[in-house]
Protein backbone atom coordinates (compact mmCIF):
# COMPACT_ATOMS: atom_id res chain seq x y z
CA UNK A 1 0.00 0.00 0.00
CA UNK A 2 1.56 2.96 -1.60
CA UNK A 3 -0.98 5.87 -0.41
CA UNK A 4 -1.89 7.08 3.01
CA UNK A 5 -5.04 5.86 4.47
CA UNK A 6 -6.59 7.33 7.32
CA UNK A 7 -8.16 4.61 9.05
CA UNK A 8 -7.69 3.49 12.69
CA UNK A 9 -7.99 -0.19 11.70
CA UNK A 10 -5.47 -0.09 9.38
CA UNK A 11 -3.42 1.92 12.09
CA UNK A 12 -4.13 -0.93 14.29
CA UNK A 13 -3.57 -3.13 12.31
CA UNK A 14 0.10 -2.08 11.07
CA UNK A 15 0.95 -1.34 14.68
CA UNK A 16 0.61 -5.33 15.01
CA UNK A 17 -2.07 -5.14 17.49
CA UNK A 18 -4.19 -7.98 17.21
CA UNK A 19 -7.74 -5.98 16.15
CA UNK A 20 -11.33 -6.22 16.97
CA UNK A 21 -14.18 -5.82 14.77
CA UNK A 22 -17.74 -6.65 14.60
CA UNK A 23 -21.17 -6.41 12.89
CA UNK A 24 -23.75 -4.42 12.69
CA UNK A 25 -26.73 -4.97 10.34
CA UNK A 26 -28.89 -2.09 9.54
CA UNK A 27 -32.62 -2.13 10.20
CA UNK A 28 -35.49 -3.01 7.74
CA UNK A 29 -36.77 0.68 7.98
CA UNK A 30 -35.59 4.20 7.72
CA UNK A 31 -35.11 4.63 12.01
CA UNK A 32 -31.47 5.92 12.55
CA UNK A 33 -32.09 5.04 16.56
CA UNK A 34 -31.58 1.20 15.97
CA UNK A 35 -28.23 2.21 14.43
CA UNK A 36 -27.73 4.17 17.12
CA UNK A 37 -28.61 1.67 19.83
CA UNK A 38 -26.26 -0.71 18.01
CA UNK A 39 -23.44 1.39 17.66
CA UNK A 40 -23.83 1.99 21.65
CA UNK A 41 -23.32 -1.13 22.56
CA UNK A 42 -20.21 -2.05 20.38
CA UNK A 43 -18.54 1.52 21.69
CA UNK A 44 -15.69 1.02 23.46
CA UNK A 45 -15.74 -2.44 22.71
CA UNK A 46 -14.28 -3.07 18.96
CA UNK A 47 -11.71 -0.88 16.52
CA UNK A 48 -14.27 -0.93 13.89
CA UNK A 49 -18.09 -2.06 12.95
CA UNK A 50 -18.72 -3.74 9.71
CA UNK A 51 -22.19 -2.19 8.38
CA UNK A 52 -23.82 -4.98 6.08
CA UNK A 53 -24.60 -4.11 2.72
CA UNK A 54 -28.65 -5.70 2.57
CA UNK A 55 -27.14 -9.18 3.79
CA UNK A 56 -29.04 -12.43 2.71
CA UNK A 57 -30.48 -10.04 -0.21
CA UNK A 58 -32.85 -8.95 2.16
CA UNK A 59 -33.55 -4.79 1.60
CA UNK A 60 -32.51 -3.03 4.67
CA UNK A 61 -31.47 0.82 5.28
CA UNK A 62 -28.43 1.24 3.27
CA UNK A 63 -24.65 0.21 4.25
CA UNK A 64 -23.63 3.71 3.25
CA UNK A 65 -26.45 5.98 4.91
CA UNK A 66 -26.22 3.69 8.37
CA UNK A 67 -22.05 3.94 7.95
CA UNK A 68 -22.42 7.19 8.08
CA UNK A 69 -24.68 7.34 11.33
CA UNK A 70 -21.76 5.04 13.49
CA UNK A 71 -19.50 7.92 12.17
CA UNK A 72 -21.47 10.51 14.00
CA UNK A 73 -21.27 8.32 17.26
CA UNK A 74 -17.15 8.21 16.71
CA UNK A 75 -17.61 4.78 15.83
CA UNK A 76 -14.97 3.62 12.70
CA UNK A 77 -17.02 2.06 10.44
CA UNK A 78 -16.24 -0.94 7.63
CA UNK A 79 -18.93 -0.22 5.04
CA UNK A 80 -19.98 -3.27 3.02
CA UNK A 81 -20.57 -3.46 -0.36
CA UNK A 82 -21.61 -6.44 -2.85
CA UNK A 83 -21.68 -6.32 -6.43
CA UNK A 84 -25.13 -7.95 -6.48
CA UNK A 85 -27.36 -4.68 -6.74
CA UNK A 86 -25.14 -2.24 -8.17
CA UNK A 87 -23.58 -1.31 -11.86
CA UNK A 88 -19.66 -0.51 -12.20
CA UNK A 89 -21.07 2.90 -12.74
CA UNK A 90 -23.18 2.71 -8.96
CA UNK A 91 -20.14 1.15 -7.15
CA UNK A 92 -17.42 3.59 -7.82
CA UNK A 93 -19.82 6.73 -7.35
CA UNK A 94 -20.98 5.00 -3.48
CA UNK A 95 -17.30 4.41 -2.88
CA UNK A 96 -16.63 8.28 -3.81
CA UNK A 97 -19.57 9.47 -1.73
CA UNK A 98 -18.38 6.85 0.95
CA UNK A 99 -15.57 8.35 1.44
CA UNK A 100 -16.71 11.91 1.17
CA UNK A 101 -18.83 11.23 3.98
CA UNK A 102 -15.22 10.16 6.17
CA UNK A 103 -16.13 6.27 5.58
CA UNK A 104 -12.10 5.04 5.07
CA UNK A 105 -12.68 0.89 5.51
CA UNK A 106 -14.81 -0.95 2.94
CA UNK A 107 -15.27 -4.77 2.40
CA UNK A 108 -15.43 -5.80 -1.29
CA UNK A 109 -18.14 -8.91 -1.48
CA UNK A 110 -20.18 -9.99 -4.34
CA UNK A 111 -23.28 -10.75 -2.00
CA UNK A 112 -25.86 -13.70 -1.20
CA UNK A 113 -27.42 -14.21 -4.05
CA UNK A 114 -31.34 -12.76 -4.60
CA UNK A 115 -33.24 -16.26 -4.64
CA UNK A 116 -31.80 -16.40 -0.61
CA UNK A 117 -33.92 -13.18 0.40
CA UNK A 118 -37.30 -11.85 0.55
CA UNK A 119 -37.64 -10.47 -3.04
CA UNK A 120 -36.23 -13.79 -5.32
CA UNK A 121 -38.47 -12.02 -8.33
CA UNK A 122 -35.46 -9.60 -8.56
CA UNK A 123 -33.01 -9.35 -10.94
CA UNK A 124 -29.34 -8.93 -9.88
CA UNK A 125 -26.69 -7.11 -11.28
CA UNK A 126 -23.25 -9.03 -10.96
CA UNK A 127 -21.95 -6.73 -13.57
CA UNK A 128 -18.11 -6.96 -11.93
CA UNK A 129 -17.57 -9.44 -9.43
CA UNK A 130 -15.70 -8.78 -5.90
CA UNK A 131 -12.46 -9.82 -7.26
CA UNK A 132 -13.03 -7.10 -9.68
CA UNK A 133 -14.48 -4.29 -7.47
CA UNK A 134 -11.35 -4.89 -4.83
CA UNK A 135 -9.00 -3.70 -8.05
CA UNK A 136 -11.39 -1.06 -8.65
CA UNK A 137 -11.14 0.44 -4.94
CA UNK A 138 -6.99 -0.07 -5.33
CA UNK A 139 -7.01 1.59 -8.60
CA UNK A 140 -9.03 4.63 -7.13
CA UNK A 141 -6.33 5.08 -4.44
CA UNK A 142 -2.88 4.21 -5.98
CA UNK A 143 -3.53 5.94 -9.37
CA UNK A 144 -6.42 8.22 -8.39
CA UNK A 145 -8.12 6.87 -11.85
CA UNK A 146 -12.03 5.20 -12.30
CA UNK A 147 -12.56 2.28 -14.22
CA UNK A 148 -12.38 4.46 -17.20
CA UNK A 149 -8.78 5.42 -16.57
CA UNK A 150 -10.13 9.51 -15.70
CA UNK A 151 -8.29 11.03 -12.91
CA UNK A 152 -10.29 11.64 -10.49
CA UNK A 153 -10.33 14.71 -8.24
CA UNK A 154 -9.63 13.87 -4.72
CA UNK A 155 -9.79 10.41 -5.02
CA UNK A 156 -11.07 7.98 -2.49
CA UNK A 157 -8.14 6.60 -0.49
CA UNK A 158 -10.19 3.34 1.31
CA UNK A 159 -8.35 0.70 3.52
CA UNK A 160 -9.36 -2.58 1.33
CA UNK A 161 -10.70 -5.65 2.94
CA UNK A 162 -12.02 -8.43 1.30
CA UNK A 163 -13.61 -11.76 2.15
CA UNK A 164 -12.40 -15.69 2.43
CA UNK A 165 -13.98 -18.98 3.50
CA UNK A 166 -11.72 -21.67 3.90
CA UNK A 167 -14.70 -23.91 4.64
CA UNK A 168 -15.93 -24.13 1.05
CA UNK A 169 -14.96 -26.02 -1.40
CA UNK A 170 -12.98 -26.80 -3.45
CA UNK A 171 -10.24 -26.52 -0.19
CA UNK A 172 -7.08 -26.28 -2.22
CA UNK A 173 -8.69 -23.43 -4.54
CA UNK A 174 -9.08 -21.18 -1.15
CA UNK A 175 -5.66 -20.48 -0.85
CA UNK A 176 -5.26 -19.30 -4.77
CA UNK A 177 -8.34 -17.48 -4.04
CA UNK A 178 -6.81 -15.50 -1.42
CA UNK A 179 -3.73 -14.79 -3.64
CA UNK A 180 -5.50 -13.02 -6.19
CA UNK A 181 -7.86 -10.84 -3.85
CA UNK A 182 -4.19 -9.89 -2.29
CA UNK A 183 -3.27 -9.09 -5.80
CA UNK A 184 -5.81 -7.45 -6.61
CA UNK A 185 -5.84 -4.79 -3.85
CA UNK A 186 -7.10 -6.38 -0.64
CA UNK A 187 -5.24 -4.99 2.77
CA UNK A 188 -7.13 -6.93 4.92
CA UNK A 189 -9.40 -10.56 5.07
CA UNK A 190 -12.34 -11.21 7.61
CA UNK A 191 -13.15 -14.90 7.21
CA UNK A 192 -16.49 -16.52 6.95
CA UNK A 193 -17.44 -18.19 10.89
CA UNK A 194 -14.79 -20.45 12.32
CA UNK A 195 -15.90 -23.54 13.95
CA UNK A 196 -13.82 -26.10 12.41
CA UNK A 197 -10.85 -24.89 13.55
CA UNK A 198 -8.29 -27.59 11.96
CA UNK A 199 -9.49 -27.07 8.88
CA UNK A 200 -8.68 -23.24 9.61
CA UNK A 201 -5.38 -23.51 10.91
CA UNK A 202 -4.94 -25.92 7.92
CA UNK A 203 -5.78 -23.16 5.56
CA UNK A 204 -3.25 -20.80 7.53
CA UNK A 205 -0.48 -22.83 6.94
CA UNK A 206 -1.17 -23.06 3.47
CA UNK A 207 -1.48 -19.46 3.20
CA UNK A 208 1.61 -19.02 5.59
CA UNK A 209 3.36 -21.30 3.31
CA UNK A 210 2.67 -19.23 0.35
CA UNK A 211 4.14 -16.27 2.18
CA UNK A 212 0.56 -14.60 2.06
CA UNK A 213 -0.06 -14.12 5.96
CA UNK A 214 3.25 -11.05 5.09
CA UNK A 215 0.86 -9.01 2.51
CA UNK A 216 -1.90 -8.81 4.15
CA UNK A 217 -3.97 -8.53 7.75
CA UNK A 218 -6.23 -11.86 8.30
CA UNK A 219 -9.44 -11.28 10.44
CA UNK A 220 -10.75 -14.99 11.77
CA UNK A 221 -14.71 -14.65 11.91
CA UNK A 222 -16.51 -15.62 14.88
CA UNK A 223 -20.24 -16.20 15.45
CA UNK A 224 -21.27 -16.98 18.85
CA UNK A 225 -24.00 -20.11 18.90
CA UNK A 226 -26.97 -19.79 20.73
CA UNK A 227 -28.27 -23.39 20.43
CA UNK A 228 -27.70 -26.87 19.36
CA UNK A 229 -30.47 -25.90 16.99
CA UNK A 230 -28.63 -23.21 15.73
CA UNK A 231 -25.29 -24.93 15.50
CA UNK A 232 -27.21 -27.89 13.04
CA UNK A 233 -29.00 -24.89 11.07
CA UNK A 234 -25.56 -23.18 10.20
CA UNK A 235 -24.16 -26.86 9.27
CA UNK A 236 -26.95 -28.38 7.44
CA UNK A 237 -28.77 -25.28 6.11
CA UNK A 238 -26.27 -22.38 5.16
CA UNK A 239 -23.64 -22.95 2.22
CA UNK A 240 -19.71 -22.70 3.14
CA UNK A 241 -20.44 -23.03 6.77
CA UNK A 242 -18.94 -26.02 8.69
CA UNK A 243 -19.98 -26.98 12.08
CA UNK A 244 -18.14 -30.18 13.46
CA UNK A 245 -20.26 -32.84 14.83
CA UNK A 246 -18.40 -33.05 18.34
CA UNK A 247 -19.37 -29.08 18.44
CA UNK A 248 -22.88 -29.50 18.06
CA UNK A 249 -22.67 -32.25 20.36
CA UNK A 250 -21.06 -30.09 23.00
CA UNK A 251 -23.82 -27.32 22.54
CA UNK A 252 -26.29 -29.88 22.48
CA UNK A 253 -25.05 -31.78 25.55
CA UNK A 254 -25.27 -28.87 28.24
CA UNK A 255 -29.21 -27.92 29.36
CA UNK A 256 -31.24 -25.74 27.10
CA UNK A 257 -31.27 -22.82 29.28
CA UNK A 258 -27.33 -22.55 30.00
CA UNK A 259 -26.89 -23.09 26.20
CA UNK A 260 -26.27 -19.37 25.38
CA UNK A 261 -23.71 -19.43 28.02
CA UNK A 262 -21.89 -22.78 26.37
CA UNK A 263 -21.93 -20.48 22.87
CA UNK A 264 -20.29 -17.63 24.04
CA UNK A 265 -17.76 -19.85 25.89
CA UNK A 266 -16.92 -21.71 22.76
CA UNK A 267 -16.46 -18.41 20.70
CA UNK A 268 -14.15 -16.99 23.88
CA UNK A 269 -12.01 -20.50 23.42
CA UNK A 270 -12.04 -19.81 19.85
CA UNK A 271 -10.56 -16.17 20.08
CA UNK A 272 -7.80 -17.40 22.52
CA UNK A 273 -6.94 -20.19 19.44
CA UNK A 274 -7.00 -17.44 17.01
CA UNK A 275 -4.51 -15.09 19.10
CA UNK A 276 -2.47 -18.10 18.98
CA UNK A 277 -2.00 -18.84 15.34
CA UNK A 278 0.87 -16.97 13.21
CA UNK A 279 -0.74 -14.94 10.55
CA UNK A 280 -3.77 -14.05 12.37
CA UNK A 281 -4.46 -10.44 13.14
CA UNK A 282 -7.30 -10.27 14.55
CA UNK A 283 -10.55 -11.41 15.08
CA UNK A 284 -14.65 -10.20 13.38
CA UNK A 285 -17.16 -11.07 15.50
CA UNK A 286 -20.28 -11.62 13.72
CA UNK A 287 -22.96 -11.94 16.74
CA UNK A 288 -26.03 -11.83 14.27
CA UNK A 289 -28.71 -9.59 15.67
CA UNK A 290 -27.17 -10.11 19.34
CA UNK A 291 -25.04 -7.15 19.54
CA UNK A 292 -25.03 -6.67 23.24
CA UNK A 293 -23.10 -9.89 23.63
CA UNK A 294 -19.92 -8.34 21.51
CA UNK A 295 -18.73 -6.46 24.96
CA UNK A 296 -18.53 -9.42 26.95
CA UNK A 297 -16.98 -11.43 24.26
CA UNK A 298 -14.06 -8.82 23.96
CA UNK A 299 -13.73 -8.37 27.83
CA UNK A 300 -13.35 -12.23 28.21
CA UNK A 301 -11.07 -12.75 25.14
CA UNK A 302 -9.08 -10.12 27.40
CA UNK A 303 -9.22 -8.00 24.32
CA UNK A 304 -10.14 -5.02 26.38
CA UNK A 305 -9.46 -2.25 26.79
CA UNK A 306 -9.28 -1.30 22.97
CA UNK A 307 -6.31 0.65 22.01
CA UNK B 1 -29.09 -25.13 -29.51
CA UNK B 2 -32.29 -22.50 -28.50
CA UNK B 3 -34.41 -24.57 -25.82
CA UNK B 4 -37.67 -23.80 -25.71
CA UNK B 5 -40.72 -25.09 -23.44
CA UNK B 6 -44.32 -25.29 -24.49
CA UNK B 7 -46.87 -23.32 -22.62
CA UNK B 8 -49.61 -24.73 -20.78
CA UNK B 9 -52.47 -25.46 -22.60
CA UNK B 10 -54.94 -22.83 -20.10
CA UNK B 11 -52.46 -20.09 -21.34
CA UNK B 12 -52.75 -21.08 -24.66
CA UNK B 13 -56.26 -21.65 -24.51
CA UNK B 14 -56.46 -17.66 -23.64
CA UNK B 15 -54.30 -16.81 -26.40
CA UNK B 16 -55.80 -18.08 -29.29
CA UNK B 17 -59.40 -16.89 -27.35
CA UNK B 18 -60.32 -14.59 -30.08
CA UNK B 19 -59.77 -16.97 -33.54
CA UNK B 20 -62.28 -19.68 -34.84
CA UNK B 21 -59.69 -20.20 -37.46
CA UNK B 22 -55.60 -20.77 -36.43
CA UNK B 23 -52.62 -22.51 -37.95
CA UNK B 24 -50.35 -24.02 -35.49
CA UNK B 25 -46.78 -23.78 -36.99
CA UNK B 26 -43.97 -26.29 -35.92
CA UNK B 27 -40.41 -25.39 -36.58
CA UNK B 28 -38.30 -28.37 -37.66
CA UNK B 29 -34.66 -26.71 -36.13
CA UNK B 30 -34.38 -26.47 -32.63
CA UNK B 31 -37.67 -26.38 -30.99
CA UNK B 32 -37.93 -29.99 -32.53
CA UNK B 33 -34.66 -30.98 -30.85
CA UNK B 34 -36.02 -30.02 -27.89
CA UNK B 35 -39.73 -31.60 -28.36
CA UNK B 36 -41.45 -27.75 -27.60
CA UNK B 37 -42.56 -27.35 -31.16
CA UNK B 38 -41.51 -29.87 -34.33
CA UNK B 39 -43.94 -31.51 -36.32
CA UNK B 40 -45.01 -34.03 -33.63
CA UNK B 41 -45.37 -31.39 -30.68
CA UNK B 42 -47.42 -29.50 -33.46
CA UNK B 43 -49.74 -32.68 -33.72
CA UNK B 44 -50.29 -33.31 -29.89
CA UNK B 45 -51.15 -29.68 -29.09
CA UNK B 46 -53.65 -29.30 -32.49
CA UNK B 47 -55.84 -32.54 -31.18
CA UNK B 48 -55.07 -31.21 -27.09
CA UNK B 49 -56.73 -28.19 -28.35
CA UNK B 50 -59.29 -29.71 -30.32
CA UNK B 51 -60.49 -32.08 -27.73
CA UNK B 52 -60.21 -28.70 -25.27
CA UNK B 53 -62.49 -26.33 -27.02
CA UNK B 54 -65.33 -28.85 -28.15
CA UNK B 55 -65.29 -29.85 -24.19
CA UNK B 56 -65.61 -25.67 -23.70
CA UNK B 57 -68.30 -25.52 -26.54
CA UNK B 58 -66.17 -23.38 -28.67
CA UNK B 59 -66.03 -24.21 -32.43
CA UNK B 60 -62.50 -24.05 -33.70
CA UNK B 61 -60.60 -25.19 -37.23
CA UNK B 62 -56.80 -25.74 -36.62
CA UNK B 63 -54.61 -26.14 -38.93
CA UNK B 64 -51.10 -27.91 -38.90
CA UNK B 65 -48.11 -26.92 -40.33
CA UNK B 66 -44.46 -27.15 -39.68
CA UNK B 67 -41.39 -25.36 -41.54
CA UNK B 68 -37.86 -26.03 -41.64
CA UNK B 69 -36.88 -22.99 -40.18
CA UNK B 70 -39.24 -20.19 -39.09
CA UNK B 71 -36.03 -17.80 -38.66
CA UNK B 72 -35.66 -17.50 -42.39
CA UNK B 73 -37.73 -15.85 -45.13
CA UNK B 74 -36.84 -17.91 -47.18
CA UNK B 75 -38.65 -21.18 -45.52
CA UNK B 76 -41.70 -18.55 -44.04
CA UNK B 77 -42.83 -18.00 -47.11
CA UNK B 78 -43.38 -21.69 -48.05
CA UNK B 79 -46.17 -21.09 -45.19
CA UNK B 80 -47.56 -17.53 -47.46
CA UNK B 81 -50.92 -19.82 -48.27
CA UNK B 82 -51.80 -21.81 -44.63
CA UNK B 83 -51.45 -18.17 -43.31
CA UNK B 84 -54.01 -16.57 -45.56
CA UNK B 85 -56.51 -19.26 -44.50
CA UNK B 86 -56.35 -18.38 -41.14
CA UNK B 87 -57.22 -15.74 -38.96
CA UNK B 88 -53.91 -15.88 -36.56
CA UNK B 89 -50.82 -18.10 -36.82
CA UNK B 90 -50.16 -19.89 -33.21
CA UNK B 91 -45.96 -19.90 -33.94
CA UNK B 92 -44.42 -23.20 -31.78
CA UNK B 93 -40.74 -21.36 -32.51
CA UNK B 94 -38.59 -19.47 -30.70
CA UNK B 95 -39.15 -15.84 -29.87
CA UNK B 96 -36.91 -14.69 -32.82
CA UNK B 97 -39.57 -17.12 -34.96
CA UNK B 98 -41.94 -15.47 -33.67
CA UNK B 99 -41.26 -12.09 -34.70
CA UNK B 100 -39.82 -13.10 -37.92
CA UNK B 101 -43.61 -14.45 -38.71
CA UNK B 102 -44.97 -10.88 -37.77
CA UNK B 103 -42.68 -9.19 -39.72
CA UNK B 104 -43.50 -11.35 -42.81
CA UNK B 105 -47.52 -11.62 -42.28
CA UNK B 106 -48.07 -7.96 -41.21
CA UNK B 107 -52.07 -8.22 -41.47
CA UNK B 108 -51.80 -11.74 -39.19
CA UNK B 109 -51.62 -11.94 -35.76
CA UNK B 110 -48.56 -14.20 -34.77
CA UNK B 111 -48.94 -15.45 -31.42
CA UNK B 112 -46.47 -17.12 -28.95
CA UNK B 113 -46.87 -20.89 -28.01
CA UNK B 114 -43.86 -21.84 -26.20
CA UNK B 115 -41.62 -19.91 -23.88
CA UNK B 116 -38.38 -19.64 -24.41
CA UNK B 117 -35.63 -20.56 -22.68
CA UNK B 118 -32.00 -20.54 -23.04
CA UNK B 119 -29.00 -21.57 -25.44
CA UNK B 120 -28.06 -24.96 -24.18
CA UNK B 121 -27.61 -28.66 -24.46
CA UNK B 122 -29.41 -31.87 -24.48
CA UNK B 123 -27.42 -33.09 -20.96
CA UNK B 124 -29.06 -36.87 -21.06
CA UNK B 125 -32.19 -37.67 -22.52
CA UNK B 126 -34.98 -35.39 -21.33
CA UNK B 127 -32.98 -32.83 -19.70
CA UNK B 128 -31.28 -29.63 -21.01
CA UNK B 129 -28.83 -27.16 -19.41
CA UNK B 130 -28.45 -23.76 -20.03
CA UNK B 131 -24.45 -23.34 -21.21
CA UNK B 132 -24.18 -19.86 -23.02
CA UNK B 133 -25.77 -16.75 -23.04
CA UNK B 134 -24.36 -15.12 -26.86
CA UNK B 135 -22.78 -12.29 -24.73
CA UNK B 136 -20.54 -11.57 -27.51
CA UNK B 137 -17.17 -11.42 -26.44
CA UNK B 138 -16.28 -15.83 -25.98
CA UNK B 139 -13.68 -16.17 -23.09
CA UNK B 140 -14.09 -19.95 -22.59
CA UNK B 141 -10.50 -20.37 -23.79
CA UNK B 142 -9.37 -19.22 -20.22
CA UNK B 143 -11.98 -21.18 -18.35
CA UNK B 144 -11.21 -24.49 -19.22
CA UNK B 145 -14.47 -24.50 -21.95
CA UNK B 146 -17.23 -23.86 -18.78
CA UNK B 147 -18.57 -20.39 -19.05
CA UNK B 148 -18.95 -18.64 -15.66
CA UNK B 149 -20.93 -15.94 -17.30
CA UNK B 150 -24.19 -18.08 -17.73
CA UNK B 151 -23.39 -20.94 -15.66
CA UNK B 152 -22.51 -19.21 -12.52
CA UNK B 153 -25.64 -17.65 -10.58
CA UNK B 154 -23.50 -14.65 -9.99
CA UNK B 155 -21.25 -14.34 -12.88
CA UNK B 156 -18.21 -14.52 -11.16
CA UNK B 157 -15.33 -14.71 -13.50
CA UNK B 158 -12.57 -14.95 -10.93
CA UNK B 159 -12.87 -18.35 -8.60
CA UNK B 160 -15.97 -19.92 -6.82
CA UNK B 161 -17.92 -17.84 -4.34
CA UNK B 162 -17.99 -19.11 -0.14
CA UNK B 163 -21.29 -20.98 -1.19
CA UNK B 164 -19.64 -23.93 -3.38
CA UNK B 165 -20.04 -27.44 -1.83
CA UNK B 166 -19.39 -30.71 -2.87
CA UNK B 167 -19.43 -29.40 -6.37
CA UNK B 168 -23.01 -27.71 -6.37
CA UNK B 169 -24.03 -24.49 -6.40
CA UNK B 170 -25.70 -22.54 -3.48
CA UNK B 171 -28.31 -21.65 -5.44
CA UNK B 172 -29.78 -24.70 -6.81
CA UNK B 173 -28.32 -27.77 -5.55
CA UNK B 174 -29.19 -29.20 -8.64
CA UNK B 175 -26.94 -27.52 -10.75
CA UNK B 176 -23.27 -28.35 -11.01
CA UNK B 177 -20.69 -25.18 -9.75
CA UNK B 178 -19.67 -23.91 -12.54
CA UNK B 179 -16.30 -22.81 -10.71
CA UNK B 180 -15.73 -26.75 -9.71
CA UNK B 181 -16.22 -27.59 -13.07
CA UNK B 182 -13.95 -25.19 -14.22
CA UNK B 183 -11.32 -25.98 -11.62
CA UNK B 184 -11.83 -30.00 -12.96
CA UNK B 185 -11.35 -29.15 -16.20
CA UNK B 186 -7.81 -27.19 -15.87
CA UNK B 187 -6.86 -29.41 -13.12
CA UNK B 188 -7.02 -32.29 -15.79
CA UNK B 189 -5.64 -30.24 -18.60
CA UNK B 190 -2.68 -29.73 -16.37
CA UNK B 191 -4.05 -25.58 -16.54
CA UNK B 192 -4.00 -25.02 -13.20
CA UNK B 193 -2.17 -21.85 -13.20
CA UNK B 194 -4.72 -20.21 -15.34
CA UNK B 195 -6.79 -19.90 -12.31
CA UNK B 196 -4.12 -17.71 -10.26
CA UNK B 197 -4.84 -15.16 -13.81
CA UNK B 198 -6.74 -12.11 -12.84
CA UNK B 199 -9.86 -12.32 -14.77
CA UNK B 200 -10.77 -8.16 -15.59
CA UNK B 201 -14.37 -6.63 -15.24
CA UNK B 202 -15.87 -8.38 -18.76
CA UNK B 203 -17.29 -5.73 -21.44
CA UNK B 204 -20.72 -6.02 -21.86
CA UNK B 205 -20.63 -3.83 -25.11
CA UNK B 206 -21.38 -7.01 -27.06
CA UNK B 207 -23.90 -8.25 -24.85
CA UNK B 208 -27.58 -7.67 -24.56
CA UNK B 209 -26.85 -4.23 -22.46
CA UNK B 210 -25.90 -2.44 -25.89
CA UNK B 211 -28.92 -2.95 -27.28
CA UNK B 212 -30.45 -4.94 -29.59
CA UNK B 213 -27.25 -6.73 -31.58
CA UNK B 214 -26.79 -6.99 -35.65
CA UNK B 215 -24.09 -8.75 -37.03
CA UNK B 216 -23.62 -7.26 -40.50
CA UNK B 217 -22.01 -9.99 -42.83
CA UNK B 218 -20.00 -7.76 -46.06
CA UNK B 219 -18.71 -10.99 -47.61
CA UNK B 220 -22.47 -12.54 -47.55
CA UNK B 221 -24.38 -9.74 -48.88
CA UNK B 222 -25.82 -9.42 -52.32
Amino acid sequence: MNMKVHSRLQEILSKGEFAVTAECGPPRGATPEVVRKKGELLKGYVDAVNVTDNQTAIVRMSSIAACSHLLQMGLEPVMQMVTRDRNRIALQSDIMGAYSLGIKNILCLSGDHQSFGSQPDALNVFDIDSMNLIRTVQTMREQGKDMSGFELNGPPRMFIGAAANPFADPFEYRVIRLAKKIDAGADFIQTQCIYNMDRFKEWMKMARDEGLTEKVHILGGVTPLKSAGMAKFMNNKVAGMDVPEPLIKRMANVPKKKAVEEGIKICIETIAELCEIEGVHGVHIMAIEWEEIVGQIVESAGLTPRP
Amino acid sequence: MIVAEQKPLSEIKEIIALYKKILIMGCGTCVKTCFAGGEDEVAVLASALRLACKKDGKEIEIEELTIERQCEDEFIRESAPAVSRNEGVLSLACGAGVQALARRFGKTPVLPGVNTTFIGVLEKQGIFTEECSGCGDCNLAIFGGVCPFTRCAKKLLNGPCGGSQNGKCEVNPESDCAWHLIIERLRILGQMDKLRIYVPPKNWQTSLSGGPRKLVREDHMI
